[in-house]
């Protein structure tokens, strides 16, 4: 009996590094799905609801109100999951929380004011359709827009100080004796990675919602109801995607300033040099040579910095001991992420470039069928960009957890058995993924099938009272 | 300044418990309501009256989690590395239970309801349970100080882990019986406010025992908290039975309106009495709030953001709350009467 539980254990007493760092990547990779639509579309709703009631526009009505209901759906499951993220934080990474909680944490005590916000409203602005007036329940959306905003980046200040830790004193063993709370939140990376993820989730939220409707036009309703949708979203990413361009570019200058390590891996550039061509996809073997992919001459150099153009030097992985930056794998997987990020990213700025041109040159949105199935396809384009996106800032930063100060090795959990943990979550996971976009579309199904607005009554309109409720609840039980 | 940040964490926690608590008290109440036909009327009042604001109410808990490990960061280390198994399932407890109440409210299936309802309601059960399992293991003293991990098992499976995860179960029950009478009387069904009257006298009764068993066991197992109880808690103890036995005299005459405040404050001031049994120490006997405390700076900056809170966020609460509570927010479900009528055909 006892042999039998000493194998089990020792069965579940494996590394929990990996395990740790497969959990955390795996629950964030779900979670920041999520974000991108609790940032944006209660913007999105919001300009629907706007056009609702100041241009009587029953269609924008009834897709303010729609998207608000599956924003209770989505909302929901990023909370729980966000809440995942918390325990994880403790569960997964108690030594980091434990040394650096202090100055890590700071960014989260207002984060938390903003999540606050963001539910309180949320839950006015989903229930208040039918018993507020409208421009009061307009107006009790727009709360849920800023603290979306403000939400995400104090989050990504948190991301961003890992990248650039600064706002703390430390004592002779290492130990946080002092810390300045602005400098932690107003840490270096955090202005231009804030930047980045909140334009980020106007892309992708906008895209995907986007690409829902393009599938039904597709699909023949060509309805104003669906080219409103579209056209709301549609236009929110193609606004976001140029200034996302741009910022990306700014925040890549940053990296090469600040993590060379992390602008090597990017590049793939082995050895410090000047006129670093820009290598598309390609290899990096374990000897430091590079192989495959197509190599644009002195184009890393210049894009660094332009003002010296390709005789800016980069510096190589060489420049750094094997331990302190990432492996050849990992510099693999940046490197490909990296490409994937940058062309996704291009083709959803060239549809945005389409679709402007036709706003501008014809009044209205493209009519090409090519452009609709291209549309289709943006919003899982765009979660793919910002999926590799993340893969490289993260990735990148290997091995540190706290750039230059921990390792991510010595910040995570001793407990031998949370692969245990791992395993469920996915399973929840996996199974929590296909239920929600199940019951999306059921929804979905359900609206078109009922037409106009799916309760006994408008919004904005009077209410049925309480009694009939209860009556027409008691037939539908006695039937 | 260690000090205050101890009572803003202890508010947090009595307001997640009173708040957040009576949401999965719901759920329990959800649980053992009976089969689809018995159990639709309890189950309409349970999902109107925490629809609109369990999400909010659930941000408590993300905040206890950010004072904690920001100016308690080694023992919040300390915590997760001990009790990481109730922390786990009750966060998976969490997911369940969120999803699962947002699915239920927009499928019309009976059979997916049912579903749904099961993983619901279930969890609402594991994740108090869990939570009061984890304050027993902190409140005897199964933690040790230094973001050191103490045994995983007998941290969380010990006496006073079981009776507080049971007591924890029993009170939020109770505290959502007894909410649940006035959100059934606002919702205009006399038979749902009896039907929640009576469960609420008997979860106090419950509570009572509960609470009583829990303190032979903190005497054997957790000494340093029993002797907090009967003299740096014993006012709020004091103030909890009265409480309670107020409200339930309360709940008896046909609870009238001060029987919900009773019950907030029997149940407040029960937590709070932990918090001031077992003070100075966050971790008894282990690691003292000052000594566990982050440097002044960060002190600052949660006190700064408890400010903010205190200005913007409050008045944002007590608006929902009032909202909710004048029937501005009434339930927005997705079912037309078309789409119900064949999934409700018996067989």
């Amino acid at each position: 009996m006892s042999a039998t539980l000493n194998e089990l254990v020792a069965i579940a007493d494996v590394d929990p590094v990996p395990w740790a760092r497969a959990q955390m990547a795996f629950t964030l990779a779900c979670h920041i799905i999520l974000v991108p639509l609790g940032v944006s579309w209660a913007l999105m709703t919001l300009i629907a609801n706007y056009r609702a009631i100041r241009h009587d526009d029953r269609d924008a009505l009834v897709l303010a109100q729609r998207w608000s209901k599956y924003m209770a759906v989505t909302f929901a499951v990023g909370a729980v999951t966000g809440t995942v993220l918390s325990f994880e934080f403790g569960l997964l990474w108690p030594k980091f929380m434990g040394r650096w909680g202090e100055a890590f944490g700071v960014p989260f005590a207002f984060e938390g004011l903003f999540f606050f916000t963001e539910a309180i409203f949320l839950a006015i602005y989903i229930f208040g359709w039918r018993r507020l007036k409208p421009w009061t329940h307009f107006w009790t959306g727009v709360p849920i827009v800023l603290a979306g905003i403000f939400g995400s980046a104090s989050v990504v200040a948190a991301n961003a100080w890992m990248n650039s830790p600064s706002g703390f004193t430390l004592d002779s063993n290492g130990n946080v004796i002092d810390v300045d709370p602005v400098g932690v939140i107003f840490n270096d990376a955090m202005p231009l990675q804030a930047a980045h993820m909140i334009l980020a989730a106007y892309v992708v939220g906008g895209f995907l919602v986007a690409s829902v409707y393009a599938t039904g036009m597709l699909r023949g309703r060509q309805d104003r109801y669906h080219r409103l949708g579209f056209v709301i979203a549609f236009t929110v990413a193609a606004v976001a995607t140029p200034i996302q361009m741009g910022v990306g570019d700014a925040l890549a200058r940053w990296v090469f300033n600040n993590q060379p390590a992390k602008f090597a891996a990017i590049e793939m550039v082995p050895e410090t040099s000047k006129d670093v061509p820009e290598t598309l996809l390609g290899h990096l073997n374990e000897d430091g040579t590079v192989s495959g992919g197509i190599k644009i001459p002195g184009l890393a150099s210049w894009l660094s910095d332009p003002s010296t153009g390709s005789s800016t030097t980069v510096q190589g992985l060489n420049e750094f001991p094997a331990d302190e930056r990432p492996t050849t794998r990992q510099v693999n997987v940046v490197h490909l992420a990296w490409d994937v990020m940058i062309g996704l990213g291009t083709l959803l700025f060239l549809l945005s470039v389409w679709y402007a041109a036709s706003w501008i040159f014809r009044r209205r949105m493209p009519a090409s069928k090519w452009f609709l199935r291209a549309a289709a396809c943006s919003g899982v384009l765009a979660i793919i960009t910002m999926e590799a996106g993340w893969v490289v800032a993260e990735v990148g930063r290997q091995p540190w957890i706290v750039y230059h100060h921990m390792k991510v090795e010595d910040a995570a959990t001793a407990n031998t058995g949370i692969w245990i943990m791992f395993i469920v979550v996915v399973i929840l996971y996996l199974a929590l993924a296909v239920t929600t976009i199940l019951v999306l579309r059921a929804m979905s199904r359900r609206f078109r099938r009922s037409g106009g607005f799916t309760d006994h009554d408008t919004p904005y309109g009077p209410s049925e009272s309480l009694e009939d409720a209860e009556v027409k609840a008691g037939e539908k039980t006695v039937r | 300044m260690s000090t205050t940040i101890a009572v803003v964490l202890m508010l947090a926690v009595v307001a997640y418990a009173v708040f957040g608590g009576a949401d999965y008290g719901a759920g329990f109440w959800d649980l053992i309501a009976g089969g689809p036909d018995r159990g639709s009327r309890p189950r309409r009042v349970i999902e109107r009256a925490i629809g609109p604001v369990w999400e909010a109410n659930h941000v408590w808990l993300i905040f206890i989690f950010v004072v904690m490990w920001t100016a308690f960061p080694e023992a919040y280390a300390s915590i997760t590395l001990t009790l990481y198994v109730p922390l786990a399932i009750a966060a998976l407890g969490i997911v369940l239970r969120g999803t699962s109440f947002a699915f239920r409210k927009v499928v019309v299936s009976t059979r997916y309801r049912r579903m749904f309802g099961a993983g619901f309601a279930s969890s609402s059960v594991l994740v108090p349970y869990c939570m009061g399992a984890i304050a027993g293991g902190i409140a005897s003293g199964e933690v040790p100080a230094g973001g050191e991990a103490g045994d995983p098992v007998d941290s969380w499976i010990n006496p006073t882990s079981v009776v507080s995860g049971v007591l924890a179960v029993a009170v939020v029950a109770y505290l959502a019986a007894v909410y649940l009478v006035w959100d059934a009387r606002r919702q205009g069904d006399a038979d749902m406010v009896e039907y929640f009257r009576r469960r609420a006298m008997v979860a106090a009764v419950v509570v009572a025992a509960a609470s009583t068993v829990g303190l032979l066991v903190l005497r054997a197992d957790a000494s340093y908290v029993f002797d907090g109880l009967k003299s740096r808690g014993l006012a709020l103890v004091i103030v909890s039975v009265g409480c309670g036995a107020g409200a339930l005299v309360l709940l008896v005459r046909g609870a009238p309106r001060g029987a919900r405040l009773l019950a907030m404050l029997a149940v407040a001031s029960l937590i709070a009495s932990w918090g001031a049994a077992q003070w100075p120490y966050l971790l008894p006997e282990s690691l003292t709030v000052s000594d566990a405390a982050a440097p002044t700076g960060t002190l600052q900056a949660v006190l700064a953001a408890v400010l903010l809170a205190i200005l913007f966020v409050l008045p944002g609460f007590v608006l929902l709350f009032v909202l909710d509570q004048r029937d501005l927010l009434p339930e927005e479900g997705v079912e037309d009467a078309g789409d119900r009528a064949p999934d409700n055909l018996p067989g």
